[in-house]
């Protein structure tokens, strides 16, 4: 399964990918490389540096700290990309709870992919806000 | 074929503990692996002789991969496997490095010809036993009180294992489906060049493929169109294997330099008969502005897939365009256990992918190191035959481990992929041996020492070495060097003070 036009239609219903036309799709999808982790097998781990950004097409992640659960991801969720924004290591492990399937981008296409379609991160960057607040919130 | 009557191939239908299935260099490296771990296993294959898909391609019939005849290390020293792309490994020196014995000289990219030479004499030299001419069709798998059967149903009939090892490559031709693809031909099928003489080629596909075709259609083609939606990416620009190889750069500066190639990103709408040819019908990437592309022959080289056959049905997860199965790092399959896949297909365990730079087990000089690991690992834990952990003595640590970052070929050809591992028993260090990376880190129950050698896609090749301790896990990289010698004094004393509070503790337990 998934050839880059099946990605391209998945990617159509993620929220990050919302403002891109088909042929945009059509490249997003072929920038980015298919990779499956096994159910119980880290996607990222804490501390470990050069990380790559993921998208998650298929399943369900735990993302740890210390050993400890602090929340899941899920399908159409991404992660990776705050390490790879501030050149620092995860803080995080992200382990798969489920078989796992993301797409792939390397720290280093980050910065120029998010130029190329600012679209994306204008929704990237709404994702952060919310996630900004949803934290502030469970601190106050 | 031989007959049924005067048939003296080896394996004949029946019950095996192992059974493994390709007679490419994938499979003829495990089998090697498992002979010498004396593992009693059988190898089947369709084709009539060793060497896989090196009987038939590349088209234009010369390898990427190089071999280099005179290297700074002697050719039958491990050290050399750096220098050499091609050959299977093998713990006998006088096995090592076949390759440069087949070799004419006019080139250190090896021929078709002489590489399938040089799988041929490797299977007959290490004795390598294969049926040949035996074609996999079908299979079934049975869960009983002492585990799985497969039962393999071949051309030469029925075969029953509770251990499946695919080393099939990733050789079945995939092409898209846009409408009109039937009217394209695959680069599998693509014809003698002489045929392109005169002819206006679009090819389908921005990986090594579709610039070997660009290439070698060159001197042949009066136009050609290389077409894909993303932007391709050589390995000369992204430091790694991971773009299109120097080989074929020679279309891209005739692009960039209005010669005769175009390289377009564009989706493909459709492909439709007109007079005289095909029209291609386009759709920029960057603008989505329509577009069209005549041409006589359109050639689809957009790669190939896992010939599975029917064990998608069986519960073999599959992902990607290439519909790899989903493994475990050491390649047995993430959702029917007891199947395990070696050769190319073993780059379906991508490990950390750091920095982005893939490991190279799609290729021999990445994929025979893991062959050699599955072998290991299949004997220990399947067959009971005991492994060596040699104990290393502290103050043996550091050097052992630059020594093996600045020469061991496993490390240099898979990159942050495979590791030189030591364990922390209670009896001391023992030397683990080379094992993946993320198996290291996140399959063993003791804590480690990894040393790997690594790159960050800027031209830096440093070795990096893992501590598990107490369970924290932890990363340094080492100085790179650039003459790449890492057991200079600084390196010494980076390693030590990466190891320190290990190495201080076990001394003073």
């Amino acid at each position: 399964m998934a050839t880059r036009e099946e990605i391209a239609d998945i990617l159509a219903g993620f929220a990050l990918f919302g403002d891109l036309q088909t042929p945009q799709l059509l490249g997003v999808a072929g920038t980015f490389e298919e990779v499956y982790f096994p159910q119980g097998e880290r996607v990222l781990r804490q501390g470990l540096t050069a990380n790559g950004f993921f998208v998650i097409l298929e399943g369900t992640a735990d993302v740890t700290i210390d050993g400890t659960k602090r929340s899941e991801v899920h399908r159409g969720d991404f992660f990776g990309e705050v390490s790879i924004l501030l050149g620092e290591p995860p803080t995080a492990d992200i382990v798969a709870t489920t078989p796992l399937r993301c797409l792939a981008m390397p720290g280093t296409a980050v910065e120029p992919f998010l130029v190329s379609y600012p679209r994306i991160m204008y929704r990237m960057l709404q994702a952060q806000a919310r996630r900004l607040r949803n934290a502030n919130r469970w601190r106050s | 074929m031989a007959s049924p009557a005067s048939d003296e191939r080896p394996f004949p239908p029946g019950e095996y503990p192992l059974i493994v299935v390709g007679s490419g260099p994938g499979g003829l490296q495990l089998s090697y692996g498992l002979r010498h771990y004396g593992v009693d296993h059988a190898v089947l294959s369709a084709d009539q002789a060793a060497g896989g898909m090196f009987r038939k391609w590349p088209f234009f019939q010369r390898l990427l991969s190089w071999t280099k005849p005179y290297a700074p290390a002697a050719r039958s020293a491990r050290e050399y496997q750096r220098y050499d792309w091609n050959s299977l490994v093998t713990f006998e020196p006088e096995l090592r490095s076949m390759q440069t014995s087949f070799m004419d000289g006019s080139s250190y990219f090896p021929s078709r010809p002489e590489m399938q030479s040089s799988m041929e004499a490797f299977a007959e030299r290490a004795g390598v036993q294969v049926r040949y001419g035996c074609t996999w069709q079908s299979t079934s798998k049975e869960d009983g009180p002492i585990g799985t059967t497969f039962t393999l149903r071949t051309s030469d009939g029925e075969y029953r294992t509770p251990l499946l090892v695919l080393a099939v490559g990733v050789a079945q031709p995939w092409s898209p489906s846009p409408p009109g693809i039937e009217l394209t031909r695959h680069y599998a099928d693509t014809r003698d060049a002489a045929w392109y003489a005169g002819k206006r080629i679009f090819i389908i596909g921005k990986q090594n493929s579709g610039f070997e075709l660009a290439s070698g259609l060159a001197a042949w083609a009066s136009e050609i169109t290389v077409c894909s939606p993303s932007p391709a990416k050589t390995s000369i620009e992204k430091r790694s294997l991971a773009g299109v190889r120097a080989r074929y750069v020679q279309p891209f500066e005739d692009s960039f330099l209005g010669l005769g190639v175009k390289i377009l990103d564009a989706s493909i709408a459709a492909i439709v008969k007109v007079d005289g040819g095909l029209r291609v019908d386009l759709k920029r990437t960057d603008t989505g502005e329509e577009m069209a592309v005549e041409a006589d022959e359109v050639i689809a080289a957009t790669g190939f897939t896992c010939p599975l056959l029917d064990l998608p049905e069986l519960g073999v997860q599959t992902f990607g365009q290439a519909k790899l199965p989903a493994v475990t790092p050491l390649w047995e399959s993430a959702s029917v256990p007891g199947i395990f896949f070696a050769g190319t297909i073993s780059q379906a365990s991508p490990g950390l992918r750091k920095h982005g730079i893939p490991a190279y087990s799609g290729a021999v000089h990445g994929h025979r190191y893991n062959s050699l690991i599955l072998a290991r690992q299949l004997a220990e834990t399947r067959f009971g035959v005991p492994m060596e952990r040699p104990l290393l003595a502290e103050d043996a640590i550091v050097p052992f481990l630059l020594r093996e970052a600045t020469r061991a070929p496993e490390l240099w050809h898979q990159k942050a992929y495979l590791a030189r591992v030591i364990s922390l028993a209670d009896d001391g260090f023992r030397d683990e041996g080379i094992l993946p990376l993320v198996h290291a880190l996140d399959g063993m129950t003791k804590d480690v020492i990894a040393m790997t050698v690594e790159a960050d896609g800027t031209g830096a090749i440093y070795p990096v070495v893992y501590v598990r301790h107490d369970g924290r896990l932890g990363e340094v990289a080492l100085p790179g060097h650039p003459l790449l010698d890492f057991e200079t004094p600084a390196h010494v004393e980076a390693l030590r003070a990466a190891l320190g509070s290990v190495l201080h503790e076990a001394s003073a337990a």
